[in-house]
């Protein structure tokens, strides 16, 4: 056969920002841990542990947290709508489940779980959310500003996508960061411009020096359209004070700037002294007209004491945003249709979840409360167990599922670490996942200050399995430091 | 101070995105809706919305994964058929925590391997379940593949026209450029290589790098089965010009028609083989929203990639791992439908004949749909061979063109706009999808309920011949 192949570009040559974007918490490290499990599985035995521990992400299901019995009720109703008919269906499901999986039926687009909803999700489910929203922050919402989507990490790359116009745009991000940001970022061709929380002071948040920042990259000539503020946050669990979050609120409406409230944990707080108080809350609460600052708060089904991550749920509210602009974001989101409707029933449960008297409400509690509790406890042995290895210190983790400690590595382990050509923090976490099968994240993948080093985990393994973990993490950590004594 | 987000300061290529299948007419739609008019939604491939009921097993098996303590109870046994509570069983042992874990990046391996091994049956070839990703919905698929392609707008996608207004969204969302190849409505909506050539060279003297075509097969809107002739010919031509082929491959299980039944684009590279079976780049595209299923609302999808290296399968996933993983009940289906009911499961018999009433009962439809537009004089509809929809041309009296463009408006989009307001039937004007200049389609869907399409068909000829009466002078009417 004789032809002519013309030379063309093939698709090695890719988009170059796909190529720079960077996620550490399913990176590198994750790869070695997953080789590391087939390892186990065909050799039992070849490692000091017997199982490899995923805390590089917070996927509470998959360390064997009990998704709440309630939810799933619902969900089982609304997917087998026959099981609402049958004379045994009491048997199995509590009436209030089955009254609210008819009424959640009765909001979705032919009454199935199988069509596509309205592509800000279904408009009844939105007003349950908008309720629920009313009901936390004592103010109303409106459910045309709620768009449910895939994930609260599918709101975020909406809403980079349409802020970003080039690299000149930046979005002040704070360090260290949970890495969807960073990476979204560079997706969408713009600038990170950095904000440092401060270590010292339980990682808070000094308006000061986030001015400071984003005066440097105005000077830069970067047109900074929007902050990021993670509450609770990821990686560094603290809770914003009251006062903080007004003198956030503040800084954006002066500076123009959209303020991004990602609350994701907004379900996740362990000290009795701090409270999850909404951004949209802080805004209404001053007084603020629409005009004055836009917000979008993000919420999640993933996260909480529900834990959700496989099913894809959560949603952003929008604040202050003119008509035309919601209609952009309500534009791009009819190409993807909707999002998965088992997520979407999901949010609605979590922001209306039974009330007391309520016959599941009993259940409902003592799930919630046992798991939120187990977290705290997990919380501080594991800050204990840092905070007593010499050399690392630990901040509290007052919310979120995190803990970031920070850890003084010795410099012939940071020269070692240069030597095979790996972050120091990175080159830890390895020997640390080799030596007792726990999988951390280095703190390089979230940003740090210059020249310290931390890592993160989870606080999500099982409470049985946390004083071995705290053993194992001590015995290695001191071998460690002795291997590398200056 | 200004606001800072206003519209002017929106990422520009946000605001160029167009999509008609929930764009004007739909919006004029729910609004009417909302005024208590009664509308019939043909405006997206969305069955459940019209009444088309769920398989059965699928969803008993998924209710059983999300509520697992049901597995628990000694009497579940009542409520779920014993295939179903097994097979729940496989997939719960299959994730990595129940439903509520993330699952791989790439969508559970044991699913993948399901999908792998529904290939290896359907086509004859075996297939790596690595290269194989799960998503939510073929479309963030396609979106993921167009995002990894496109580095700039001197990139250009081949595009037939007319198309699925995803393509069309996607490439002005990631700043490339459409280039469009027009499928011969005489000739059955097959693919004119003469004007594909004549496209891809238009294109490259304007300096665009055309790096992939996308091909819809069973087509969208315009229904048509390619031929394996045809689909020879594409591949030879994707080789020859070093494009990766995006096969868009959602309808394969709607097929109308006997004379050419669906045959998948892998299926004939590799029955090519060497050099083509070995270099053609491919990336095929399926879902569980269409074929019998119609599960649209669970978002489940998935892409296959053949002959990309691994540099850039690599790339593809370390951009899935930012959105950690796609929704698991999605993938569950998928799995499912992948690895249906087979003969001698207690289930089996249930699901064929679920399964072939909802078959046939759409072929029928396609008749029904057919012959209802061409019965009408200024009407012509070729056949819908597969996929959901039928796509009729109608040619317009001059005066509505006239009417039409003096209210600002399409010609097609102002058509569309009496039918609804006329009949409650919401279509979706051909210009959404691209069409000749100075022809006019519209697309609707053949998922109104078998029992209601006789009445809506009427009820659209009526329409149309008072439309007709109204605009037509005695000079006759435009043609094409």
């Amino acid at each position: 056969m004789s032809f002519i192949k013309t030379p063309a570009v093939p698709i090695e040559s890719i988009n170059p920002k796909v190529k720079d974007c960077e996620y550490a918490v399913r990176g590198e490290i994750l790869n070695y841990a997953l080789r590391l499990q087939e390892e186990l599985e065909k050799n039992p035995g070849s490692r000091p542990f017997d199982e490899i521990i995923y805390s590089n992400l917070g996927n509470p299901h998959a360390l064997g947290q009990k998704p709440i019995t309630f939810f799933r009720q619902v969900l089982a109703l609304c997917e087998y709508p026959a099981l609402l008919d049958t004379d045994d269906t009491h048997k199995f499901f509590s009436s209030d489940a089955i009254s609210r999986a008819k009424k959640i039926r009765s909001t979705l687009t032919g009454k199935s779980t199988g069509a596509y909803s309205h592509s800000k999700g279904a408009k009844g489910l939105r007003e349950m959310i908008a309720d629920g929203i009313a009901l936390r922050d004592g103010y109303p919402a409106n459910p045309e500003d709620i768009f449910l989507t895939d994930g609260a990490s599918a709101a975020v790359h909406m809403i980079m996508q349409l802020l970003i116009r080039s690299e000149n745009d930046g979005i002040l991000c704070p360090i260290p960061q949970y890495p969807l940001y960073s990476a979204a970022i560079t997706l969408h061709g713009g600038t990170l411009v950095p904000y440092y929380l401060s270590e010292a002071k339980g990682w808070g948040l000094e308006v000061f020096e986030l001015k400071g920042n984003l005066d440097l990259a105005r000077e830069n000539g970067i047109s900074v359209k929007a902050i990021v503020v993670i509450n609770p946050g990821n990686p560094t669990g603290q809770v914003l004070s009251e006062s903080n979050q007004q003198e956030i609120v503040e800084l954006c409406r002066k500076e123009g700037l959209v303020l991004l409230a990602d609350e994701v944990y907004q379900d996740n707080v362990y000290v009795k002294d701090k409270n999850f108080i909404s951004f949209k809350r802080i805004i209404k609460s001053v007084g603020y007209s629409d005009d004055e600052i836009s917000l979008v708060s993000f919420q999640s089904i993933s996260k909480g004491y529900y834990g959700e991550c496989g099913k894809r749920g959560g949603y952003m509210e929008l604040c202050g945003f003119s008509e035309d602009v919601k209609d952009q974001i309500y534009k791009v989101a009819s190409v993807n249709l909707c999002s998965n409707t088992s997520g979407q029933i999901l949010a609605s449960l979590i922001m209306n979840p039974p009330k007391p008297g309520e016959e599941s409400h009993k259940l409902f509690f003592a799930e919630k409360e046992a798991i939120l509790s187990s977290l705290g406890r997990r919380a501080k042995a594991l800050e204990d167990a840092f905070n007593s290895m010499e050399g690392v210190s630990c901040q509290k983790a007052e919310g979120a599922m995190y803990l970031f400690p920070l850890i003084k590595l010795p410099n012939k382990a940071i020269e070692a670490a240069k030597k095979v050509n790996m972050v120091p923090d990175a080159f830890y976490a390895l020997r640390l996942l080799d030596a007792t099968g726990l999988v951390l994240v280095p703190g390089s993948g979230f940003g740090q200050a210059p020249g310290t080093w931390h890592v993160r985990t989870t606080i999500l393994p099982d409470e049985s399995k946390i004083p071995a973990i705290v053993s194992r993490l001590k015995a290695f950590h001191e071998s460690f430091m002795k291997e590398f004594q200056d | 101070m200004a606001k800072p987000l206003d519209y002017e300061s929106l990422n520009e290529n946000v605001k160029k995105t167009a999509y008609a299948v929930r764009g004007e007419l739909y919006l004029r739609a729910s609004e009417l809706q909302k005024e208590g008019k009664k509308i019939i939604f043909t405006n997206v491939g969305n069955p459940h919305a019209l009444g088309q009921k769920p398989l059965t097993f699928p969803r008993q098996v998924v209710a059983l994964c999300q509520a697992p303590f049901l597995l628990d109870d000694p009497n579940v046994g009542l409520l779920f058929p014993a295939d179903a509570i097994a097979r729940a069983k496989h997939y719960l042992q299959l994730t990595s925590g129940g439903l509520g874990a993330y699952s791989d990046s790439r969508g559970i391996p044991g699913v993948r391997k399901e999908v792998a091994e529904f290939i290896e049956r359907r086509d004859g070839y075996p297939t790596d379940p690595e290269l194989i990703f799960l998503t939510d919905g073929a479309s963030k698929g396609v979106m993921q593949m167009l995002n990894a392609i496109i580095r700039n707008e001197n990139d250009g996608i081949l595009v037939p026209v007319p198309q699925y207004p995803l393509y069309s969204a996607a490439i002005t969302l990631y700043g490339g450029s459409l280039v469009p190849y027009y499928l011969e409505e005489e000739a059955n909506w097959s693919l004119d290589f003469n004007n594909i050539r004549q496209s891809i060279a238009s294109a490259r003297s304007k300096g665009i790098t055309v790096r992939a075509m996308v091909i819809i097969n069973p087509g969208n809107p315009t229904g048509q089965c390619l031929s394996e002739a045809n689909i020879r010919e594409l591949l030879r031509f994707c080789f020859l010009e070093n494009l990766v082929l995006l096969a868009d491959e959602v309808y394969q299980q709607n097929i109308y028609q006997d004379e050419r039944p669906f045959i998948s684009a892998r299926k004939i590279l590799f029955d090519m083989g060497p050099p083509l079976s070995k270099e053609v780049q491919l990336v095929s595209f399926h879902t569980v929203s269409k074929g019998y299923w119609g599960e649209c609302g669970q978002r489940g999808g998935y892409f296959e990639m053949t002959n990309l290296s691994p540099k850039t399968v690599d790339e593809i996933y370390k951009v899935a791992s930012i959105s950690l993983s796609p929704n698991v009940p999605g993938q569950i289906f998928m799995g499912l439908m992948v690895n249906p009911p087979k003969p001698g499961d207690i289930s089996y018999f249930k699901f064929e004949q679920e399964s072939k009433a909802i078959m046939e009962s759409l072929r029928k439809r396609a008749h029904i749909m057919t012959d209802g537009f061409n019965s009408c004089r200024n009407v012509v509809c070729n056949f819908t061979e597969g996929a959901m929809y039928s796509f009729p041309q109608i040619r317009l009296p001059a005066r509505a063109i006239e009417v039409a463009k003096s209210a600002g408006k399409a010609p097609d989009v102002f058509y569309c706009l009496k039918l609804l307001e006329a009949t409650g039937i919401s279509t979706v004007p051909g210009s959404g999808f691209g069409q000749k200049e100075g022809v006019f389609h519209l697309r609707t869907t053949i998922l109104p309920a078998e029992e209601d399409m006789p009445a809506i068909m009427e009820s659209f000829k009526k329409f149309n011949d008072a439309f007709m009466e109204e605009y037509e002078d005695y000079r006759g009417y435009s043609r094409m």
